[in-house]
């Protein structure tokens, strides 16, 4: 359907189905990110011997995020005197912008994706990588010295990760033969999910995107214990919450990417389960992504910055082109046999 | 025109890892600190010189406030310098009482330790392991004085209330519980890679610095000095339980992680023999006057607290408040070392430094 919408003469009707559908899947991620949030805080709460959120919306919680974002929404909106007041007003939207932009590609179905471009997963990473622009106007422009500090950290973690990132999908981009991300599942489809034949990609992209997405053991932009709240430290009310909805979109975004990368996307583990909706194997997959994340969270302590570099840098790096070589030869050897 | 310079960063006393209103004024360079300064007394209360106009029991309520996470040793040290004083024989029961009790407080006083150290470096779930264990300890200790946290629970010759009816057992049980969550204490961190990087080898001092600073407790032990008041000096009835002393070489964070886990084993192991040899009956009150009336002249005790040695000086004229009270803060002496730590050292590290420490800032503000 977007397909001949895409070729028609563009005209007003056109325009207005586009808004309204890309309306819904706004509507769809923010419902999922209040959701996601929730989860995250029960589960934690279940690792943390806690209850977690267990007042607002019944017992369990169901309206906490909304009566969080309400609240944040009601805040009085505080700028620092000395803030460098665009850049200041500018950055949560930089940051929070490309989180929406980035999951027009991905393929939650087969049928249901926004935007079926051949250079997907180029276009996810290039557009992910503005966030990082994000953060670091908005420490640099707090006027603030523990926000500097940690959007300093948060530039150099980004892009030190961002390259083993782009490094171990270049492994599946080999065994899939296109950038386009259906054609990555289809491919699974044939071979058999990546996760099995690039274990070694599987591992760097899981470690970088914990990274990129700023989260424990690399919460280092905002560790809390060292510089209180790093980069958004004088942000509050609903710029702040753009930071933090960013952030969590980005956990949408960076599961459902594994998904498709790695754990074939909407299709079913075996042939014979192919009954059930591809829809609910996404979904499947995709929490047990999630689950898996916070499980991290909850049990690591922090690196330091300078050991974060070293591993980024002198670990994931290397092993990330190691790996682009294996898999070259494998295939070399696949397509001689 | 490009130039660097030094910045000025102000840790605290607003800040969630110093644990309490203590303050840093840093001068960094770049990610260097090139000079720390600490800033104390944002919770001065002045207990020594309000203890000049307290009659002696009145005076242990402001004990609890010094140190707060191990308010039992606070207690003690009191009580037991107005003893020596006035030369009093204490009964069987009522010292018994008094070691499980600071035992159970240097337990929880560990455990809160090593909560806020993992949360400092970043981890929050053990912060929470720890405090369901250390919430057992104090709801038994709350069974024991009716407190939380300021138990008010010793007095000169005794202590206030006798344990209730199965107390004893129940602490008889703890002991078991807490080997086994101690286990998973060290499946969860001690072995984890991320931990290791980040306190192996961070704010080492030798063992000359140590004693030159006059640190003590596990900030001392961690350097390979083997000087323990429950060993060293018996006190109390220390001298009937067999217990180690656990000593660690490296004099670094990591060393002090060892020393104070090790401790915890330590404390249950005396526990568990307290627990045994507790006398069926006695009294638990010595027979002490109504109105405590210390003989003229002057005592230093110390004892062995969960920081360190903590030591009470009080010189008296024979009335019944004392001329003059002195501690000597254990949190105050070690937090000395700090600005030789920290000077040259990267930002990342001071957390690490600071939590290994191991202050409290009632005790250090006094």
């Amino acid at each position: 359907m977007v397909e001949a919408l895409l070729q028609s003469q563009p005209g007003l009707l056109n325009f207005g189905i586009f808004f309204l559908l890309a309306t819904v899947l706004l509507l769809v991620v923010l419902g999922f990110v209040t959701y996601a949030i929730l989860a995250e805080r029960k589960v934690m709460g279940f690792m943390q011997l806690r209850h977690g959120p267990n007042q607002v919306g019944g017992r369990w919680g169901l309206l906490q995020t909304v009566a969080d974002v309400l609240k944040l929404l009601l805040k009085e909106d505080t700028i620092p005197k000395l803030a460098d007041r665009p850049l200041f007003i500018l950055a949560p939207v930089i940051a929070f912008a490309p989180a929406f932009m980035v999951l027009a590609t991905i393929p939650l179905t087969d049928h249901l994706q926004f935007a079926d471009i051949g250079v997907g997963l180029l276009y996810y990473i290039a557009i992910s990588g503005l966030t990082t622009v994000g953060v670091v106007t908005g420490g640099w422009a707090s006027n603030n010295k523990y926000a500097l500090l940690g959007g300093m950290r948060a530039a150099a973690q980004m892009i030190s990760y961002e390259i083993p990132l782009v490094m171990s999908v270049i492994g599946v981009i080999l065994f899939a033969g296109s950038l386009n991300l259906n054609d990555i599942v289809a491919a699974q489809d044939d071979q058999g999910w990546f996760i099995l034949w690039q274990p070694i990609a599987f591992l760097v992209f899981i470690i970088a995107s914990v990274a990129e997405l700023n989260r424990t053991p690399f919460d280092l932009p905002e560790a809390e214990s060292e510089l209180v709240a790093g980069f958004h430290v004088e942000y509050s009310g609903f710029r702040w919450a753009f930071f933090m909805l960013a952030e969590y979109v980005y956990l949408f975004a960076m599961a459902s990417l594994t998904t498709v990368l790695f754990l074939g996307g909407w299709l079913p583990p075996f042939d014979f389960l192919g009954f059930i909706p591809g829809a609910v194997w996404f979904a499947l997959k995709f929490s047990v992504v999630i689950f898996f994340l916070v499980w991290i969270r909850v049990t690591f302590p922090r690196l330091r910055a300078d050991q974060l570099m070293e591993f980024g840098w002198k670990v994931l790096l290397p092993v990330a082109l190691a790996n682009i070589f294996l898999t070259a030869l494998v295939k070399e050897l696949l397509k001689l046999f | 025109m490009l130039r660097t310079e030094e910045m000025l960063l102000n840790v605290g006393p607003q800040h969630p890892s110093t644990h309490g209103v203590f303050r840093l004024v840093l001068k960094i360079d770049g990610e260097i600190i090139k000079e720390a300064k600490p800033v104390i007394g944002y919770l001065h209360r002045g207990t020594e010189k309000l203890a000049e106009n307290l009659q002696y029991t009145q005076i242990i309520p402001y004990t609890d406030r010094l140190d707060y996470l191990a308010a039992m040793t606070n207690n003690y040290v009191l009580c037991h310098a107005v003893e020596t004083m006035m030369d009093l024989k204490i009964p069987d029961r009522a010292e018994y009482l008094r070691v499980i009790a600071m035992e159970l407080g240097r337990v929880a006083s560990h455990l809160v330790w090593w909560g806020t150290y993992l949360l400092d470096i970043g981890a929050v779930s053990p912060f929470l392991y720890a405090f369901r264990e250390r919430e057992m300890i104090i709801n038994m200790l709350n069974e024991l004085s009716g407190a939380r946290l300021t138990f008010n629970y010793m007095r000169v010759g005794g202590v206030k209330w006798d344990a209730p009816e199965g107390w004893i057992e129940k602490v008889g049980e703890f002991i078991p519980y807490m080997r086994e969550q101690l286990k998973g204490y060290h499946d969860l961190v001690t072995g984890n890679e991320i931990f290791m990087n980040r306190v192996k080898g961070v704010g080492r001092y030798t063992k000359e610095d140590a004693i030159n600073y006059s640190l003590s407790g596990a900030n001392l032990r961690c350097t390979g000095v083997k000087w323990d008041l429950r060993k060293d000096e018996p006190y109390s009835i220390y001298d009937r339980f067999d217990f180690d002393v656990p000593v660690q070489e490296g004099g670094d964070a990591w060393a002090r992680y060892h020393v104070r886990l090790a401790e915890l084993e330590e404390s249950l192991k005396i526990l568990e023999q307290a627990v045994e040899q507790f006398p069926k009956e006695g009294e638990i009150l010595a027979k002490v006057p109504k109105i405590i009336k210390a003989p003229k002249g002057e005592a230093y005790v110390r004892i062995e607290s969960p920081r360190g040695e903590i030591g009470c000086y009080i010189a008296s004229d024979g009335k019944k408040e004392p001329y003059r009270l002195k501690f000597r803060r254990p949190s105050f002496y070690n937090l000395q070392i700090l600005p030789k730590l920290l000077e040259g050292e990267n930002i990342a590290n001071l957390i690490a430094i600071l939590g290994a420490i191991d202050i409290v800032l009632g005790e250090v503000d006094g």
